[in-house]
């Protein structure tokens, strides 16, 4: 089947900020795709670029088998977005905003309507400013999930939602996967990610460093090995890919690359194993990796 | 006050005076570093207006014979006093400058210093930043007395700057800054107006705009005292007379000055009385629940620009209408007075036109109805800008609206919209000056026809902000400049003696000057299309350029 969203060498600048520099991203149909990246990696201006709010300087990008700068009104039915930032119109009222956002798509699933806002807790009679963030949030959630579209666009949605409203927003995902509609999530929250996507793009400065399964990408991780041995533990620090190594008489503590785990299992071994506790690889540490390598990079330039 | 002791202020919020102060200073700064470019523009344009035309003066009344014969025709007429209020004393550039110039100028200071405290105030909780401010070690009273500062500094800039350039051309000092003085303290007057409005309102554009309505009741009451005789005291209650009875080079009443100073100060203090009482980002009005539900009609770009608008629109509508109706009222009155006097005409030929002394005062009120309107259209073409920057703009054409329909949507506003004003103005001063000369038939069509030539000159303005609002997204407010400069040039531009090349720049000065003068349809046609071509340009840059 064809890809959703196939986005390949994007490029994109503001002056000299180069916000987007060669980010490759495809989201396959009926898939929740998770997109990871610090804050300022390009995230926003990537969905901006879907969405034909702004132009690519260089690159393809594909949206639904368009264009989306040229074709975007007509995809723009099929489709539904929630900024990363929801700002209402102050005169008006919640539950008028999420009519009129769901009219000017082309149409808003009533019994959808209400069951979601029930679900989320939200008093559409009150207006635009008068919703805290996370209330502002869930118009524009409501609003894009009660519309009849192939495809979902959400941009940090969750941000200044509460853990209950999280766990509600993650059902409601659900049953959109369910639905066979594709969704890309913008997303910091890692739990949520775990609990909701089948595969994960992760950007770091405009480009992408990482595209797989979450299964795929536990593999790039280390698992933390802490073992007793029945003699002194030689030749470990000769081994490649293990990190951090502390020996202490017969006790080791390591952490290896999950490629290379194998290899550090049989040496070991060798030597003999009184008791052993390993951690898995936790995506967290994966994003972490990421992450301080980014400002590593950040605080070298 | 000293750092620590803000830190300690802060801590215990609850008492004391000078921690409800705390980051004042800060927030002055901040202020003008926002406002680095606005507040020195209006400062000098303001500042050195009435001095240009102070200058001309001796050029266009030489002898004292003429100036005389001003003083007697002018200073006396009901129909020029309910623009300018009275003229104390013509026969001098200084008495002249302070008549031609101290009303209009006044309501231009007022409405930058409002627009100044709203700005730094109202507008500031409206994008949620005061929250953040406020987070900090900032004291309640702050933004406020950051924002009053701010607008103080700006009027009482402007009143030395007039009155340092009135003596720079040759005017008595003390005439000079009871002018200054009298226009700084207005500013002052209304910065209090604004310091309340304020905390009454629910949104900086409300607050903006019941300030503006205070202001302009105020104009027109002083309009009304000055123009009708027997009723002259209603004048002295509504600040802009005040400004006028300073009596500015024509035996100054220096005790006036206080009756503003004191006007000002309790006006502040009521809005400082105002500020506790409510909520940061609240007004003092409560905002009233809306609809569960969406009407059936808002369904489309146009009907959410219409919600938009339409409060905007109708406040305009209102302000031409009863201005329209005082000019009507009064406009035969021009005649009864002047009679024939050869320099009343010659004065009035500047203003307006030529020939019948009331067709030329209703020409100008039609070419000033228009120029006011322009800034209407400025404000209606610039929302679409607002909702942008305000982000409110990307998850509508994140649906099917096309960039092309949203933009029309509310283009029609300052297109059509400006053209409902015109109507409502033409109408109403046509109506009551036809039922006042008993020539309802003929004179109600000509003034509504006067007004409605104005159209595509405003229409221009219209262009000119499309495409900053395609093309040069970030300079948009130079608009609001352009729109100014374009009202200055033929408001003051004939009185100041500007080269015809100047007075040229502005597209109010090709309209033909009906009903007095001939209808020529050759400068409409080619402002219309110029207008046509500028909007276009507009529509294509804003259906190409990057959204946010
Ligand atoms: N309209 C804009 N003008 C200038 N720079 C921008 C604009 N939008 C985004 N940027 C810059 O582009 C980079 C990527 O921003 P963004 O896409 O918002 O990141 P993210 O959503 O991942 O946090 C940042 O450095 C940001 O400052
Ligand atoms: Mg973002």
């Amino acid at each position: 089947m064809e890809n959703a969203i196939s986005v390949s060498g994007l490029r994109k600048s503001f002056g000299s900020t180069v916000a987007l520099d060669g980010l490759d991203l495809s989201v396959a149909t009926g898939e929740v795709h998770g997109f990871l990246g610090p804050n300022g990696s390009g995230k926003s201006t990537t969905i901006r670029v879907l969405l034909g709010l702004m132009r690519a300087d260089k690159g393809t990008v594909r949206l639904l088998g368009g264009d989306p700068w040229r074709d975007a009104a007509s995809l723009h039915r099929r489709l539904a977005y929630v900024p990363g930032d929801v700002s209402l119109w102050p005169n008006l009222s919640g539950g008028e905003v999420i009519d009129l956002l769901g009219r000017l798509r082309g149409g808003l699933d009533q019994r959808r309507r209400k069951e979601l806002i029930e679900r989320f807790d939200l008093d559409p009679k009150k207006k635009g400013r008068t919703y805290s963030k996370g209330n502002r949030q869930k118009v524009a959630i409501v609003a894009a999930l009660a519309s009849n579209v192939e495809l979902l666009l959400l941009d940090e949605p969750t941000s200044g939602l509460d853990p209950l409203m999280e766990a509600t927003f993650q059902y409601a995902i659900q049953e959109e996967r369910e639905q066979g509609r594709t969704v890309l999530l913008s997303s910091h929250i890692l739990a949520e990610v775990e609990a909701l996507c089948d595969r994960v793009s992760i950007i770091r400065n405009g480009r992408t460093v990482e595209t797989g399964t979450l299964a795929d990408l536990r593999h790039l991780t280390r698992t933390s090995i802490s073992a007793e041995l029945a003699g002194h533990p030689n030749g470990l620090s000769k081994l490649e890919n293990v990190h951090d190594l502390r020996i202490e008489g017969n006790r080791v503590q390591f952490d290896v690359e999950t490629h290379s785990l194998d290899e550090a299992l049989r040496s070991l071994t060798s030597i003999g194993v009184r008791s052993l506790t390993s951690q898995p690889p936790t995506l967290e540490e994966l994003f972490l990796r990421h992450y301080t390598e980014d400002a590593k990079a950040g605080s070298a330039s | 006050m000293t750092r620590t002791l803000e830190r300690q202020g802060a801590a215990h919020a609850v008492s004391g005076r000078g921690d409800h102060l705390a980051g004042t200073g800060h927030l002055v700064r901040l202020a003008l570093r926002r406002d680095r470019v606005v507040l020195p523009i209006w400062v000098v344009v303001l500042g050195v207006m009435a001095s240009a035309g102070a200058g001309s003066y001796e050029a266009l009344y030489p002898t004292q014979a003429e100036r005389a014969a001003l003083t007697a025709t002018m200073g006396a007429n009901p129909s020029l006093t309910l623009l300018y209020g009275p003229a104390f004393d013509l026969s001098t550039a200084g008495g002249f400058a302070a008549w031609r110039y101290g009303a209009i100028l006044s309501l231009f200071v007022a409405l930058a210093c409002i627009f100044t405290v709203t700005r730094h105030t109202r507008q500031e909780e409206d994008t949620g930043r005061q929250e953040l401010l406020s987070s900090t070690v900032v004291g309640r009273y702050a933004a406020l007395t950051a924002a009053v500062l701010v607008a103080a500094l700006g009027a009482v800039l402007t009143g030395v700057l007039m009155a340092v350039s009135l003596i720079g051309v040759g005017l008595p000092a003390t005439g000079s800054f009871a002018f200054g003085g009298s226009m700084a303290l207005t500013g002052l007057v209304f910065t209090g107006v604004a310091a309340i409005t304020a905390q009454v309102a629910e949104y900086s554009r409300t607050a903006n705009g019941i300030a503006s309505a205070v202001l302009g009741v105020t104009f027109l009451i002083r309009a009304v005292g000055d123009a009708a005789v027997d009723a002259s005291w209603l004048s002295w209650l509504s600040p802009i007379g005040w400004a006028t009875q300073v009596r500015a080079f024509a035996d100054e009443r220096w005790w006036v000055l206080g009756l503003l100073a004191v006007t000002a100060l309790a006006l502040g203090a009521i809005g400082y009385r105002l500020l506790p009482m409510r909520d940061v980002g609240m007004s003092l009005i409560p905002a009233r629940p809306g609809p569960p539900q969406a009407a059936s009609g808002l369904r489309t770009p146009f009907a959410l620009a219409w919600r938009l608008q339409r409060g905007v629109l109708l406040g305009w509508a209102v302000g031409f209408a009863v201005f329209g109706a005082l000019f009507g009222s009064l406009a035969a009155g021009v005649g009864d007075l002047l009679g024939d006097s050869a320099q009343a005409q010659q004065m009035m030929a500047r203003l307006g036109g030529s020939q019948s002394m009331v067709d030329a005062f209703l020409a100008s009120m039609a070419g000033i109805m228009a120029m006011i309107a322009s800034l209407y259209v400025v404000q209606a073409t610039l929302r679409l800008r607002a909702e942008e920057t305000a982000m409110r703009v990307e998850p509508l054409l994140a649906t099917r609206v096309s960039r092309l329909g949203l933009a029309a949507s509310h283009l029609v506003f300052p297109l059509a919209g400006s053209a409902a004003l015109l109507a409502v103005a033409g109408f109403a001063t046509g109506l009551l000056h036809g039922l006042r000369v008993n020539d309802l038939g003929g004179q109600l069509p000509a003034v509504l026809g006067a007004a409605m030539a104005q159209l595509p000159a405003v229409w221009l303005v219209a262009g000119v902000t499309a495409v900053l609002l395609g093309l040069l997204p970030k300079l948009t407010t130079a608009a609001w400049a352009v729109a100014t400069l374009f009202l200055l040039i033929s408001m003051f531009g004939p009185v100041a003696n500007m080269s015809q090349a100047v007075l040229n720049v502005s597209p109010f000065q090709h309209i033909p000057k009906l009903p007095s003068a001939e209808f020529t349809a050759t400068p409409l046609v080619w402002l219309t299309a110029l207008a046509v071509v500028l909007v276009g340009v507009g529509l294509a840059g804003f259906r190409r350029r990057d959204i946010g």
